[in-house]
């Protein structure tokens, strides 16, 4: 566990000393904020029919979806898809540690790191200036709370997979622009999914994605009540361990035929 | 028991061909055609503990595929290979603990860390007891000269100081065995010698046997008693420096300083190589004229200020090799 561990705590003081990109983050993320809060503004007062979230919930849900951009599996992680294009790989097949949890370690860090450095100042402004709520409940916020750790488990598993998908392509640019375009849309990343058309919903309502982003953001600002987490929380770790396991499997496979690039 | 054991080890990639020019790039997306290449075609050696080999062979020869064998990383198609009794890539994680490995051309340090940070990594990932690591750490800082570049990040260090961390980073968790592929490319003539010196010190007096890879005849001349040469994937030769001169030519230099410009010179049994000003560069074979001889023969005739006998030099041997390969 140490080893893991130390992987973690040095990515994570790595990410710190990347200020100048956090700041940057920052400002583009309250951009498109602002941009989005916007659309949803004139559609809210163009249309008089009942709306599934209220003005200021869907206000709400905008920001958090600002706030933790960094956390969905949404972004190739630049490190290890180098490590493998360039043949550095090697040396992480040198290292006497089971080489997913290895990855998966290095992802969760590199997602809380970049996630942390962005949600706090985000939250800070929007919360005081532009409309970001606390938790209607105490409740709510545990809940929340909860769901939000099974959403970064669930991300960093589908990162995974992402990844692993360059043992086969070695580009991988197009897996990862496709998961990327899935995730933001069936997450409910880019609109919400009780805004979805009807027959839809018990489909996404199976997927994973709804645990990255619909899950915990509603659990937030209370369009889910609380006392829902248990058995969402419980599908979220049931789609971490099942992606888990398909990505260990192919990880297996992918070694076995694994060419290490260039000399 | 030998520490390493290789019996007919055979690596194949498929590598995809394309057609040149657009159309070929089009063709290739309906129809792939695959070439198959033989890394290494039926490899057989064994090392036994302490010994310090070079492993050489022109680009492409299946020196790095090797390499990457015995460590674990790479999963052979055919063949045998044990190292300290256990097969690399089915035992990777035993494995990889008792084995360190530099590749020149890339670092294991973590690019935006200071240096001494990264071995403390290594030593949480290896899970080297706190003591173990002080002694090694200690040691190799000293060895190497590390000191003033500890607290510097990776990514600021000149290739010399890197590369010498670098070693420093692959031999804390203490291993029997170390492979070098190319360790010293690209560095500067002090910073060779460095590196040179350390991994001598390393074999001789702890007895960590080395695997040494390198195009820098100099590394091998000044380190190796045993060289194996491959090529396309076979061994060509494995012996000492001396046997593998002995192969290619039994010919020997002479170098003679001569004290004044005497226009032609002639001898029956020297030829000439090479000439600059009053130095003549000339080859003999000492089986049929010994180097005594020969020299009182010149020195005869001519008035010498200066002369030496010397082996051809590595490269040319080396060259020669790999152009009968």
């Amino acid at each position: 566990m140490k080893a893991y561990r130390a992987i973690i705590s040095a990515r994570f003081r790595m990410f710190l000393q990347y200020r100048a990109a956090a700041i940057a983050g920052v400002g583009t993320q309250l951009f498109f904020g602002l941009v989005l809060i916007m659309i949803y503004e004139a559609f809210y007062r163009s249309s008089s029919a009942p709306k599934p979230m209220s003005y200021p919930q869907v206000v709400t849900y905008v920001w958090l979806g600002q706030a933790f951009l960094a956390m969905l599996p949404w972004y190739t992680d630049y490190e290890i898809y180098g490590l493998i294009r360039t043949g550095a790989v090697a040396y992480e097949l040198l290292r006497p540690v089971d080489l997913y949890a290895f990855w998966y370690c290095r992802i969760l860090a590199s997602r809380s790191a970049s996630t942390l450095l962005r949600a706090v100042p985000i939250f800070l402004i929007a919360g005081l200036f532009l409309g970001l709520r606390p938790p209607p409940t105490l409740a709510s916020a545990a809940a929340w709370a909860l769901a939000m750790l099974g959403a970064l488990l669930l991300g960093c598993s589908i990162s995974v997979l992402t990844m692993l998908s360059l043992l086969w392509t070695t580009s991988g640019l197009g897996i990862t622009q496709l998961v990327s375009t899935v995730v933001l849309v069936l997450s409910g990343m880019s609109v919400p999914l009780p805004l979805f058309p009807d027959w839809a919903r018990p489909i996404l309502d199976v997927l994973p994605f709804r645990g990255l982003v619909d899950v915990p953001f509603r659990l937030y600002n209370g369009s889910l009540p609380p006392e829902e987490v248990l058995p969402l929380f419980l599908q979220q770790l049931a789609w971490t361990a099942g992606l888990v396991l398909l990505g260990r499997w192919l990880l297996g496979r992918g070694m076995r035929r694994l060419v290490v690039q260039g000399g | 028991m030998p520490q390493i054991l290789v019996e007919n080890l055979v690596k194949t990639f498929r590598v995809a061909e394309r057609s040149p020019g657009m159309w070929g790039a089009l063709r290739g997306v309906l129809k792939r055609r695959y070439r198959t290449v033989r890394a290494l075609d039926g490899i057989s050696f064994s090392l036994e503990p302490g010994e310090l080999v070079g492993y050489i062979g022109p680009n492409g020869a299946g020196k790095s595929t090797t390499v990457k064998v015995l460590a674990g990383i790479l999963v052979p198609d055919s063949g045998r290979c044990e190292v300290l009794g256990r097969v690399p890539w089915k035992e990777r994680i035993a494995h990889v603990r008792q084995i360190g490995v530099v590749f020149g051309q890339r670092t294991q340090l973590w690019w935006d860390l200071p240096v001494i940070e990264s071995f403390e990594l290594l030593r949480d990932i290896y899970r080297v007891p706190q003591a173990d690591y002080a002694r090694s750490r200690d040691e190799m800082i000293g060895l190497l000269g590390l000191e003033p570049l500890l607290d510097t990040p990776v990514r600021q260090l000149s290739l010399g100081q890197r590369m010498r961390c670098d070693l420093a980073a692959a031999l804390l968790h203490s291993p029997s065995l170390l492979y070098l592929d190319e360790p010293t490319i690209g560095l500067d003539a002090v910073s060779k010698l460095a590196v040179r010196d350390f991994v001598r010190r390393l074999n001789r007096e702890q007895g960590v046997t080395v695997i040494l890879t390198t195009h820098d005849m100099d590394d091998i001349e000044a380190l190796c008693s045993r060289v194996i040469l491959i090529n396309r994937g076979r061994i060509l030769s494995d012996g000492s420096l001396t046997e593998l001169r002995r192969g290619v030519t039994t010919e020997h230099r002479l170098i003679v300083d001569l004290a004044e410009d005497e226009g032609q010179f002639h001898d029956p049994e020297a030829r000439v190589i090479r000439r600059e000003d009053h130095r003549l560069y000339l080859s003999f074979d000492p089986e049929r004229v010994p180097a005594a001889e020969l020299i009182s023969r010149i020195a005869a005739r001519h008035a010498i200020r200066d002369l030496y006998v010397e082996n051809p030099p590595i490269e040319e041997i080396i060259a020669r090799l790999y152009k009968e390969a």
